[in-house]
């Protein structure tokens, strides 16, 4: 499908199309002063005319000259949330006069249509995919929500101090991984096809044809977003020197700063550790098995025979930031990053990895 | 059979609170009495079996030269001795006379100062006998209490979670007050308990579960004065029901100097 | 359509055989008799047995690699799941997923000269291996087992020595304290693997079980005399919760214990093995 025009008056026909197909419409919308994910009704939920000033350890709402209704970067919350749970059940026991029975339970799948995603973020579930799906186990949860979801993302056309999607490879242009990609203009939204899926959902929109005047003004604004990214990573040969650095004196430096909180790797759009808790009655007759989002900043996370194997935030913050770029590439054949900055801007004292990569790198063995 | 422990529940200088999170349990109140052999709970019933006991719950702290006596009668009447609440963990929101005078109190308050016999400081109970097993908060979750019963009962070791507020803000999808509107927060290095109430009506948390393992909080703390809290507004913010825990304590005093 | 890794299978304790104080041996059988027929496991390899109410535990097999309607675990009593299945008797139930991880590859190295360094509870895991080794004790050469304990009364399954030296396996016992009527060697598992005659070297291949400072000194003796890091292997341990790669828990470095391993060759995890906190 070549690329089409979507007037703004027109982008509820959209809204209206996912809803009418059984979906439920998920996306952007202003709440707690910040951009979150939410179930987006109509258009007015989207937050038209704001725009988000991030910093390290510092997120900011302000009002934008304009009306765009995507004028944003990212905010504290992914998709992850939808297609990975913070908390669901994976298996349940009852005691039967024949002992235990044990069950997983058949949860009914949401139905999601996710608007508004951004190239880190196609990235970032596409990491998630290799985890989750790519591996000689698949967790059934996330496959089934993964499956029932449908994905329009949009350009980013301006970036946040935070962003670093160009080190990563992951952005700001949407290249795959969507069912429509959408590019915001003062009058419309250029409209992309990523799938038949998206292909079919477009051709009951009231699209026209692109203009080569609007694929222009796409274009720059577009590139708009690309020299907007200011911040860095070198990522030459990564693995190997975080991994060749274990005994780097900047983990000792960096304990007296982190606060092994667990807000980067809750942020992070690809962080997916987990723990289970038995929940039952105090008869203990039926139980369950919930799987919540852990994290390995947590002292517990690496209990072992009655000690702790990273019983110090030194450890703890190796682990995470090691884990991210180095051995996730040996576990998943890419980085674990995509460089969406939620982890710079979400953490409390502002530590940013990209910094702490680079002082490493200065000074690597 | 089902192992019944005999269940003792005392208190030492406190508001109440966390035995009444026991009668609170509500729903699950039945199950408990039902799991245990209440045998010394004056908030509840008038019935008073004699000790020694198999579970001492503590609630309070200590601020009374008769009530130093009185836990260690405690302690050798228990088998399994758990604090129960800031007060019996660290001291509570009357550890706050431990940076004051006393005696002066002692003069503004009473008529006749010399009927009072009391302590110059509040303190945990850890401080005066040794406990088993400590159950943080003001006031305590009760269901966090039915856990640790509930593991009592069935002989294994109580799941009381150790993360930070922070967790648990960000499962419950709320943004951070600290980041998104510079408020100070204690969420970052104050164990979880609560379920993160506080920031998601537009709050700071206050640290009522107390410091979480291995806190960071001079980190926090310079990162707020950096920003532009100064730090007479942190003092008090750590000088709370839990000011002083040590790694609350020490960060207020450092700020306070 | 895939398994569900999360789903556990109902298990029946069909026999419990006390070992040594702490430690008991679990023969479990399926009460689905269509799973009791089907399932195998490969030696080294570990099943979650679960506790409803309780939790999981990572426990590896202890059995026969060919066991058919009955499989043994040997358990310490460690944390809250061990605890409570101590108070377990035959009959009761209990869940069970897996087998999982990686095996101690015995049948690629036929015509080799094997030992195994075991340290406490780490021989359950490698009793699957002794086993195949018996029943093929044609196709190996020298074969030695090492183990290492506390204390003589700590020796696990002292009840085998005698057939497993009778197939022609030379057991070598050693304790870190003696008692008065111990005759065998005292010391760590090193100072007897460091005494072992080697005959060929570049024939031999070692299969070590045991805490990490142990499996780390004993990989050290190892290439001192002579073996490579692709003649090693051992069994790592870290805290597992999923089993299956995907919660995080149990990284060393690169590796999930619980997929990658538990069975590492030792170049592979050499240079993360022993670094503090990882």
């Amino acid at each position: 499908m070549p690329a089409a025009f979507l007037e703004k008056c027109q982008l509820q026909t959209l809204f209206d199309a996912l809803r009418g197909d059984g979906y439920q419409v998920v996306g952007p919308t202003v709440s707690q002063d910040a951009i979150v994910y939410d179930e987006i009704r109509t258009v007015d939920d989207l937050p038209r005319g704001w725009t988000d000033v991030q910093e390290p350890g510092k997120y900011r709402l302000e009002r934008r000259e304009d009306d765009a209704l995507f004028g944003y970067v990212v905010g504290p919350h992914s998709w992850k949330k939808y297609l990975f749970p913070p908390l669901t059940t994976v298996a349940a026991a009852d005691r039967t006069d024949a002992g235990w029975a044990m069950s997983t339970p058949a949860a009914a799948v949401p139905r999601y249509a996710f608007v508004g995603v951004r190239a880190c973020e196609l990235a970032a579930i596409r990491v998630q995919d290799r985890v989750f799906l790519e591996g000689p186990y698949v967790d059934p949860i996330y496959k089934a929500r993964r499956e029932a979801t449908l994905i329009v993302a949009v350009n980013c056309t301006q970036a946040a101090a935070t962003c670093f999607c160009t080190s990563m490879n992951t952005g700001p242009r949407c290249t795959a991984g969507f069912d429509l990609a959408l590019t915001e203009l003062p009058a419309g939204f250029i409209v992309e096809a990523g799938s038949d899926r998206g292909t079919a959902l477009a051709a009951r929109l009231p699209l026209r044809e692109a203009g080569e005047q609007d694929l222009a003004q796409a274009d720059e604004v577009r590139e708009r977003a690309v020299n907007d990214i200011q911040r860095r990573m070198n990522t030459d040969g990564i693995r190997d020197l975080l991994l060749g650095n274990l005994e780097h004196p900047r983990w000792n430096e960096l304990a007296t700063r982190c606060l092994s909180c667990t807000n980067c790797t809750m942020v992070c759009p690809t962080c997916f550790c987990t723990s289970v808790t038995e929940v039952s009655d105090l008869q203990g007759d039926h139980v369950e098995r919930q799987r919540h989002w852990d994290s390995c900043f947590n002292l517990d996370f690496s209990y072992m025979n009655g000690g702790l194997v990273r019983n110090n935030v030194r450890s703890r913050y190796r682990q995470w930031l090691t884990h991210k770029l180095a051995s996730w590439i040996d576990q998943f054949g890419s980085s674990g990053c995509v460089g969406c900055g939620r982890c710079i801007t979400w953490c409390p004292v502002g530590i940013d990895l990209t910094e702490e990569v680079a002082a490493i790198r200065e000074t690597a063995s | 059979m089902t192992y019944r422990p005999k269940l003792a529940v005392f208190k030492f200088a406190s508001c109440d609170g966390c035995q009444l999170s026991l009668l609170d349990a509500e729903d699950r109140l039945l199950d408990v009495a039902g799991a245990v052999d209440i045998a010394y709970f004056l908030e509840a019933t008038s019935r008073v079996v004699p000790g020694p006991y198999d579970v001492a719950l503590v609630e309070g702290s200590i601020t009374t030269p008769h009530d130093a006596e009185r836990i260690r009668e405690v302690r050798r009447q228990s088998k399994f001795l758990m604090t129960i609440g800031a007060c019996a963990t660290a001291g509570g929101i009357q550890a706050l006379r431990n940076w004051a005078d006393t005696s002066e109190y002692l003069k503004v308050v009473y008529a006749r100062p010399e009927y009072i016999r009391t302590l110059a400081t509040s303190t945990a109970i850890a401080d005066h006998v040794p406990v088993d097993f400590e159950l943080r908060g003001c006031p305590i979750n009760h269901h966090q209490l039915v856990e640790v019963i509930a593991a009592l009962v069935a002989g294994r070791r109580p799941r009381t979670p150790g993360h930070s507020v922070c967790l648990d803000c960000k499962r419950r999808g709320t943004v951070c007050i600290a980041v998104a509107k510079g408020t100070p927060c204690l969420g970052p290095v104050t164990q979880s308990g609560c379920g993160a109430i506080c920031p998601a009506y537009d709050r700071g948390c206050y640290g009522c579960y107390g410091p979480v393992g291995q806190a960071n909080v001079t980190s926090l703390a310079d990162h707020y004065v950096n920003a532009g809290t100064s730090p007479q507004q942190l003092v008090p913010l750590l000088r709370n029901f839990n000011g002083y825990a040590p790694e609350f304590r020490k960060e207020s005093e450092r700020l306070a100097r | 359509m895939v398994a569900n890794p999360w789903l556990s299978h109902t298990v029946r304790i069909a026999k419990i055989t006390d070992e040594i104080p702490g430690v008991a041996t679990y023969d479990l059988e399926f009460v689905d008799p269509v799973q009791n027929g089907s399932y195998r496991f490969l030696p080294g390899q570990f099943n979650m047995l679960y506790l409803p109410g309780v939790g999981e535990s990572a426990i590896s097999l202890s059995a026969h690699p060919d066991s058919r309607g009955r499989w043994a675990h040997t358990i310490r009593v460690a944390g809250n799941v061990t605890q409570t299945l101590a108070r377990l008797g035959t009959g009761a139930t209990l869940g069970l997923r897996g087998p999982f991880g990686s095996s101690w590859p015995i049948a690629k190295y036929h015509g080799w000269d094997v030992v195994f360094v075991a340290g406490g509870i780490g021989l359950p895991p490698l009793r699957p291996a002794i086993y195949h080794v018996l029943d093929h004790r044609a196709d190996y050469g020298r074969v030695t087992l090492v183990y290492g304990a506390r204390s003589p009364d700590t020796l696990m399954y002292p009840r085998e020595y005698d057939r497993w030296k009778a197939a022609g396996i030379e057991v070598q016992t050693t304790v870190d304290r003696a008692t008065p009527d111990w005759k065998g060697n005292v010391g760590t598992v090193t100072v007897v693997l460091d005494r072992l005659p080697l005959a060929r070297p570049d024939r031999t291949v070692l299969f070590t079980c045991g805490p990490d400072v142990m499996m780390h000194f004993t990989a050290r003796s190892a290439l001192q005399r002579g073996l490579t890091a692709e003649q090693v292997w051992l069994s790592a341990e870290r805290n597992m919760q999923c089993a299956v790669g995907l919660c995080g828990h149990c990284q060393l470095g690169p590796e999930f214990i619980c997929k990658d391993g538990p069975v590492f060759r030792y170049d592979r995890l050499a240079p993360f093995f022993r670094v503090e906190g990882l």
